[in-house]
Order: C-alpha cells, then structure tokens, then sequence
C-alpha cells in the first residue's frame, strides 16, 4: 500500500461549521464517488501518534466480574485507564432501608459473595453497636473462626483466578478443592455453601454441631500442605516474578491517600490492619502476625496475601482451642429468638417469637460504623436508626470500589497484558463494588 | 426455546405419515448427540451463581464429564449462555448483545433465582427475569443452585438438545422479541408479573 | 532483606495497645480529641459534637466543611490521612435535613472521626469537593450524587458511576424516590435497552455528532484539534 493511499483512508474532513468533526465517510472502491478527502491545515496524518481505544468488558473472563475498562493505547502501551462500573448495581442500599436487621443479614451474603460469612459477622458486630449489646464468649470465638475461614475462602478464589489470568491454571483447581472442604464445614454448621446468613443481632444463627471441630481441625492440619505445594510453584518461579514484579506500584502515600486499604495498602509497606488498630471480638487477644510488603508491587500484593492464608490458619488453630462453653445467643428476648422448644411450650416466648419475626427488633435512637478487616480491605457498615425496625440509612462501605478507583493510577505506563495482571492484584468482587 | 413473544406454541410433533427416513433419524441422533455432549458454555457470571458455577466447574463436581470444560467467554464460539447472577439493568443490553452475537445453535440457562425472575431484588435496578431480554430454555432455581442443581439443569438442557428434530424448521430460527417493544414477553404481562402480591407482601414485613 | 521475603509486624502506632471496646455507652462517651481542638480551632465552623456509641461526630457548617477537612488533614497533631467514607444521609421525616457523613482516620495516631455537614432541602444540595486533599473522594463522591443528586463543587467529573449516564428516573437513595423506581418495569427495560452503551466504544463513534455533546470536555478538546484514530 503507497503513502498516498494510506493518507486517503485515514485522513477526516476536517470540521464542519459548528466546530464538530465530521463523520468519517467510508472511501468507496470505484474512485469516482470518493469525497476528497484533505487533512486539516496544519496537522499531519500520523501512524505513530495514534493511539487506540481498547473496550475490556464488561463481559470479560478476566476482568472478575462486570467490569468496564476503556484502556487508551499507544501501540501496547497504556496511556490512559478509564474503568466503568455499575454494572452490578442492585440496590443494596435503598433495599435496606426496607428491611429489618435480622433481613439485611442475607444481604449480606450476596454483595460481597466470597467473603459472605464475613460479611455477616461485619453487619452483626454494627448492628450490635448500635443495639447496644454484647454478646457471649462462645459467640465471639464463633465468629473469629467464621472470619478466618472466610478469609481464607476468599484468598483462595483470588489466587485461584489471580493464577489464571497469569496462565497458570493448576493452582485455581488446587484452590477450590480446599474451597470445596470448607463449603462441606460451612453447609454442616450453617446449611448453605455460599450465601450463609450465619448470624443474627444478639449471637449467631445456629451453633455448631457436635463434630463440626473435629472436621475442623482437619482441615487446620492438612491445608498448609495446600499452600506449600502452591508456594513451590509459584513464589519463585521465573515466570511469575517476570509477571508480577515491578507492576502496579504504589508508594506508601500514595497508597494513603488514595484510600487503599487490606493487602492493598499493607502492599506498599503501611502497617494498618483493622484487626490491630481498632480490633473487634477480641482480636487483640489473639496471637498473629501482619505481612507488610516493601515495593507496592503485584508480586508484594500476591505475598502479603500468601502470608495471610498461613496466618488465618494460625488464629483457627487458637480459637479452635480457645472456644468456650455455653450459650451462643444472648439472653434478650426484645432481640433475639428465644429456643424453639421454649417457643413451642411457653406462652411468653411465644410472643417473644411473635414480635421479633413480626416486627423486628428496634435499636434506640442512634447510628454506628463498625469496621472489619475483610480480605479485600477496611469493611464498614454504617446503620443510622431513628427506633424503628428499619435502618433509616445502611451503607456498606465498599474496600474494592475505593481500591478499584486506583487503576487509572496503577496502569498508566504498564502494557496491556499487565493491565489484567493488576487488576487482578486489587482483588475486585463487583458485587460489593456496585451493590 | 423459551417464551414466543407472539404466543403461538412451538412444538414438535411427529406425524405418523412423516418422511423421515432411517438415514434422517439417525442423522438427528448423530447431531444431537454430538451437540448434547460438546455443549461449549458461555459463562455470563455476575454475581455468587457465577462463584457456584466455577465450583461446578473446578474438580469436586468437574462440568468436563459432559463436555462443558470448554468455557467460551467470546459468544460466537459458544453454544450455551449461562446467566449466572443478577442481572442490573444496566447489564441489560450486553447481555442483549452478547445473545445476538451467538451463532445458532444457541440456548440458554437462566441459573439462579435472580437470572430467572430478579431473585430477591425486587427494586429500581434489577431486571426480574432474563427471559424479558433474551429466550430461555432452562431455568435452574437457587440461591444460588448447588452444583448439583446445576448439572441437573444441564441435563435438562441435554434431554431438550437430544429431542429436536431437522424436520422441524423453524426451531434453529434466531427468535426475535416483539418489534415495537423489543422484549421478549408482553409489556402488560411484564407489569402484571412485576407487581408484588399475596403473601410475598408480608414475607417482606414492609408491605413493599 | 530478601526480595522474597515479606517484612512482618504487627501494630506500628505509638501509644497503648488497642483493645475490643467493650460496653460502649450510648451517648455521653469519651470524645475524640480532635473534637477539641476542631472547637477551638473553627469555633464557628463546628456547631455541635456528639458522642454516639463511642463514636466522636462533630457536626459542622456546609460552609466551612473544606476548610475543616484540610486542617485535619495537614495539622501534624492531627493527620487524618486516610477518608474511610464520604456519603449521606436522609431521614425519613420531611423537615430534618440531609447530612453529608466523612469517615475519617488517622493512620499515625489511630484515631476515628465522623464529620457531618447539614444541607436543607429547600435549597440546592451542594458542597465543596474533598478530592483535591483525599484521592479516594473521587468515585465515593461521584457516587453520592449519583445516589442522592448532591453536587460537589470543585469536582472535576462528575458524572454518574452506579446508574446509566442518561438515566432518567432520579437519585435512587432519595426517600421521595420508590423501592421500585417511578417507572413501570417494562418501560425500565425498554430506557435501559435503549442505553446505546456502543455510542462510547470508539474514538471514530465518537466523532458522530449527536454524541458529541456528552463527551467529557478534554475529550472534545482532542477531537476539535484534529486528532484522530486509526481505524
């Protein structure tokens, strides 16, 4: 193809009268009908200065789940991110504000879908604060070990679909097989897999059944079996540092200011984990450690969260020895269901029943913001309560869609098939991100 | 192929005069079969289904014994759309685009409450029900469905695959939605349906 | 240290360990110290300070919410580097206004602080935007007017994030606003099919002209100079 032709195709017809460019019109075959076609005074048509407008999404294998990236190219290179969400939104907000608290619980579950029992204890512990209640020792150690087997529930799914999008494919299969056992722990104390609703205002909604520990401690015993194998693969595989070293760097401050929080930020060498800071079910008592990375890479964001699965493991081991004896629930009968069999056979627990399941338990006046350390950063559920069964006002704050916001940051410079290698490095769930 | 959106019922039928012979009879069993078994799935996960569908697919309950390891995430090498998760009406038109852009044979499985009929989100931003958008041909319920459930609405799919027949014309055809509202169901049946009624009003506690 | 080894620590901050708050009061808690100063600092600007479950809330004037925020976030003795949260709140009686929430932390001093600002609803809802101290603003902002309507002056995109750009139905967490939007359901379906999300694919789509004017403004600047796409 001559020079001349490739000036003809590519060249506009510069602006019309508004100062609109004008529509490209197709260069027809025969010559006859062509529109002559003169470049604007002054600019020259330029192959090299070109750069092109790449759409990821939102339907996309590695973009985990429904987003949009619009990735502006110059060859390979990424000048410009501009990332579209809310193509998850379904109105988590707005429907909380209809429900009562124990309702919002299954909530929960379903916007951020990996860390749902998590989640349910996060919502629990608000709900709480703003009820003005503690709960047993039991139900605290309960929840711990909820916690931390979600962790791990989550970190797994990252590094299974992390791997993937890097190439590797076995340690995803590695990944959910350990995935699989702790569904069959989790359906054996709560009944589902995925969506728990596992807790309730006041305790939790089933107490575990006898074995359940057992099954446990099996589980504490042979999974770091799993992460030894997946670390022999990985961590110092040449591959995977070429791939992952050097990637999506945030500075410490940066990483502050930009509100990173979770692996994130403890990425980038800022030692700030919920779990230390402003520790909840007595955290503190608890005897573990915090990975804090030195570069803000990817490959520090893959071993902060490596380090985090072992830990989790080590704080299951605590709380599984540590678990008291006694009831799980409190003893409120304004907020909590009282036993079925006190239910069944009592007049005033019966009415008890009766108002909680009706019209729901009333917080006093009030609002309260409890924060967790979920996989993905600084949980928050913010509930505003004017005494009625119904929040005036639940806001989940969302880790992923204030890391997410980073990307435009993080990929400028980078090539595309880094592009994919740091967005998986945040650890999105759209779920949470669009609620 | 789920919903006509003109009501006329579809069906197949078997006349007894008909001229199908033993070379056709066999030729049908030989493509159905060799579709049923190679279903490549196009996985459109959103949400939680899309996580259980993953499961389903890892080893523990492994979609490869009926030979949907293949995940197909560009539409035009796939033949069966797997809405797992809630669909916003945001994700309408994707979902809407990304079915055209399936070469036939296509079908669909609507997983999950929320693909099926909006789940529990009964609000401003979710659509309540795929099958408004694009046809559906099995619908697997759950919240989401256990893997098992799953693959027994994959064999459900199957079974559907394994009885179509080459004589029946028009069932290959790309289904359209009504011209002048572009959905697949009517828009009064839409609004009737979306309305909450009976005892759903007091599951709620809100009235709403 | 090892490249492949990862620095372990546990809480860095200065000061006593921090511990599960156990038997929070409801109201009458132990404020945040900054409350203090803020009152000192902006007498005017604060207008009251509650402690709510152990939560320090000062409520301030719309006003002088930047201001505040600033000095919070650059005075050494208070370095509230981290925004957790910006977001609002509206009440389900008529007369009370909406509140405009910042969750703020301080990383080096391990302290929580919300900050609220009133806006009536007579008047226009706007505010001045934070994103010029905190980065993090940028989307939760963007998603409080998508969500609500509230402006945010000084921002310098905002457009919706969570809903459709063109969408017509409202700000959904506004409680004039119905559970199942002002809309019947099909005619949902048909604006959101109607979305034409491809209008914005391609540098070459968007020089068609009646997309023009919805484009961001540096992008029309490009455009109007010349600058084109390959293909």
């Amino acid at each position: 193809m001559s020079k001349r032709t490739v000036e003809v195709e590519l060249s506009t017809s510069g602006l019309d009268a508004q100062g609109r460019p004008q529509r490209v019109p197709l260069v027809t075959n025969d010559g006859g009908t062509a529109v002559a076609l003169e470049p604007p005074p002054g600019v020259e048509p330029d192959l090299e200065g070109e750069h092109m407008l790449i759409n990821i999404g939102p339907q996309h294998p590695a973009t985990h789940g429904v987003l949009r990236l619009v990735l502006e190219l110059d060859g390979e290179t990424v000048v410009r991110c501009i990332p579209h969400i809310g193509y998850l939104h379904c109105g988590f907000e707005k429907i909380g504000e209809y429900r009562q608290y124990n309702q919002i619980i299954c909530w929960t579950d379903r916007e951020d879908y990996l860390n749902s029992i998590g989640n349910n204890v996060a919502f629990a512990l608000g709900a709480e604060r703003l009820f003005g209640i503690e709960v047993t020792e039991r139900c605290k150690v309960l929840r711990v070990i909820a916690c931390e087997l979600s962790r791990i529930m989550s970190h797994l799914v990252w590094l299974g679909t992390f791997c993937i999008d890097i190439g590797a494919f076995t340690p995803f299969l590695w990944a959910f097989q350990r995935r699989e056992e702790i569904y069959r722990l989790i359906e054996k104390w709560v009944g589902a897999r995925l969506t728990t609703s596992a807790t309730r205002v006041g305790g939790m909604a089933a107490d575990i059944p006898s074995g359940w520990m057992d099954g446990l401690r099996q589980f504490i015993r042979t999974f770091p079996h799993t992460l030894d194998e997946i670390d022999r693969v990985l961590t110092r595989n040449a591959i995977w540092v070429g791939r992952t070293v050097g990637l999506g760097v945030m500075t410490p401050d940066e990483a502050i200011n930009w509100g990173l929080s979770g692996p994130m930020l403890r990425a980038s060498g800022v030692d700030y984990d919920v779990r230390k800071d402003f520790p909840y079910l007595d955290y503190e008592t608890y005897d573990f450690e915090v990975p804090v990375g030195t570069n803000g890479d990817v490959y520090d964001r893959y071993l902060v969260r490596f380090e985090e699965l072992r830990q989790s493991v080590h704080i299951l081991q605590q709380a599984a020895d540590r678990l008291p004896d006694g009831p799980v629930n409190i003893d409120d009968p304004r907020v909590i269901l009282p036993p079925k069999s006190k239910a069944t056979s009592e007049m005033e627990s019966m009415i008890h029943h009766f108002k909680v399941v009706m019209e729901g338990p009333r917080p006093p006046i009030g609002e309260s913001y409890v924060a967790v350390e979920s996989p993905k950063g600084e949980k928050g559920y913010y509930m505003v309560s004017d005494g009625t069964a119904k929040p005036v006002r639940w806001r989940i704050r969302p880790p992923s869609f204030v890391n997410l916001a980073a990307i435009p940051k993080m990929v400028e410079g980078h090539l595309l098939s880094d592009v994919i290698a740091i967005n998986a490095s945040i650890d999105i769930v759209m779920g949470e991100i669009d609620r | 192929m789920g919903l006509t959106a003109s009501g006329e019922h579809r069906t197949v039928s078997y006349a007894p005069e008909s001229q199908e012979g033993w070379v056709a009879t066999r030729l049908d069993f030989l493509v159905n079969w060799g579709r049923a078994n190679s279903l490549w799935p196009m996985p459109f996960g959103t949400a939680c289904c899309a996580i259980e569908f993953m499961a389903t697919a890892a080893s523990d309950f492994d979609l490869a014994r009926f030979g949907m390891e293949r995940m197909s995430y560009s539409p035009r090498q796939a033949d069966v759309l797997i809405c797992a998760g809630r669909v916003p009406f945001k994700l309408a038109p994707i979902i809407r685009r990304i079915w055209q852009q399936m070469p036939q044979p296509k079908w669909c499985i609507s997983m999950g409450a929320c693909a099926s009929s909006g789940g529990m989100f009964d609000n401003y931003a979710v659509v309540q029900g795929i099958d408004t958008i694009i046809p559906v041909d099995v619908y697997v319920p759950g919240c989401p469905p256990r893997p098992e459930g799953l693959i027994y609405g994959i064999r459900m799919l199957q079974e559907k695959v394994k009885n179509e027949r080459a004589s029946d014309k028009g069932i290959r055809d790309e289904m359209e939605p009504d011209p002048s509202s572009q959905l697949y169901i009517p828009p009064p049946v839409i609004d009737e349906l979306g309305e909450p009624f009976g005892n759903s009003v007091n599951q709620t506690r809100s009235g709403l | 240290m090892s490249r492949f080894e990862v620095v372990r620590t546990g809480a860095s901050a200065p000061g006593a360990q921090p511990a599960t708050q156990r038997n929070v009061q409801h109201r009458g808690g132990e404020a945040n110290t900054s409350a203090k100063a803020l009152q000192d600092k902006f007498p005017a600007g604060v207008k009251r300070v509650e402690v709510i479950w152990g939560e320090t809330i000062v409520y301030v004037d719309p006003a002088a919410a930047h201001e505040i925020i600033r000095w919070l976030h650059d005075d050494q003795s208070q370095q509230y580097d981290f925004l957790s949260d910006v977001t609002a709140v509206e009440y389900r009686d008529a007369e009370v206004p909406i509140e405009i929430v910042w969750h703020l932390r301080s990383l080096p001093y391990r302290r929580f602080l919300r900050i609220k600002a009133q806006l009536p609803k007579g008047a226009a809802l706007e505010i001045d935007s934070v994103m010029d101290i905190y980065k993090s603003a940028d989307w939760l902002e963007r998603e409080c007017y998508d969500m609500f309507g509230i402006r945010f002056r000084g921002h310098p995109d905002l457009r919706r994030i969570l809903m459709w750009e063109s969408y017509k139905e409202g700000f959904p967490l506004r409680k004039d606003f119905p559970l199942r939007g002002r809309f019947s359901r099909s005619e949902q379906l048909r604006q959101a099919l109607a979305q034409n999300p491809e209008n914005r694919y391609s540098m070459e789509e968007l020089t068609i002209a009646d997309a023009f004017v919805d484009l961001p403004q540096d992008m029309r600047d490009r455009l109007s100079k010349g600058e084109r796409t390959g293909e």
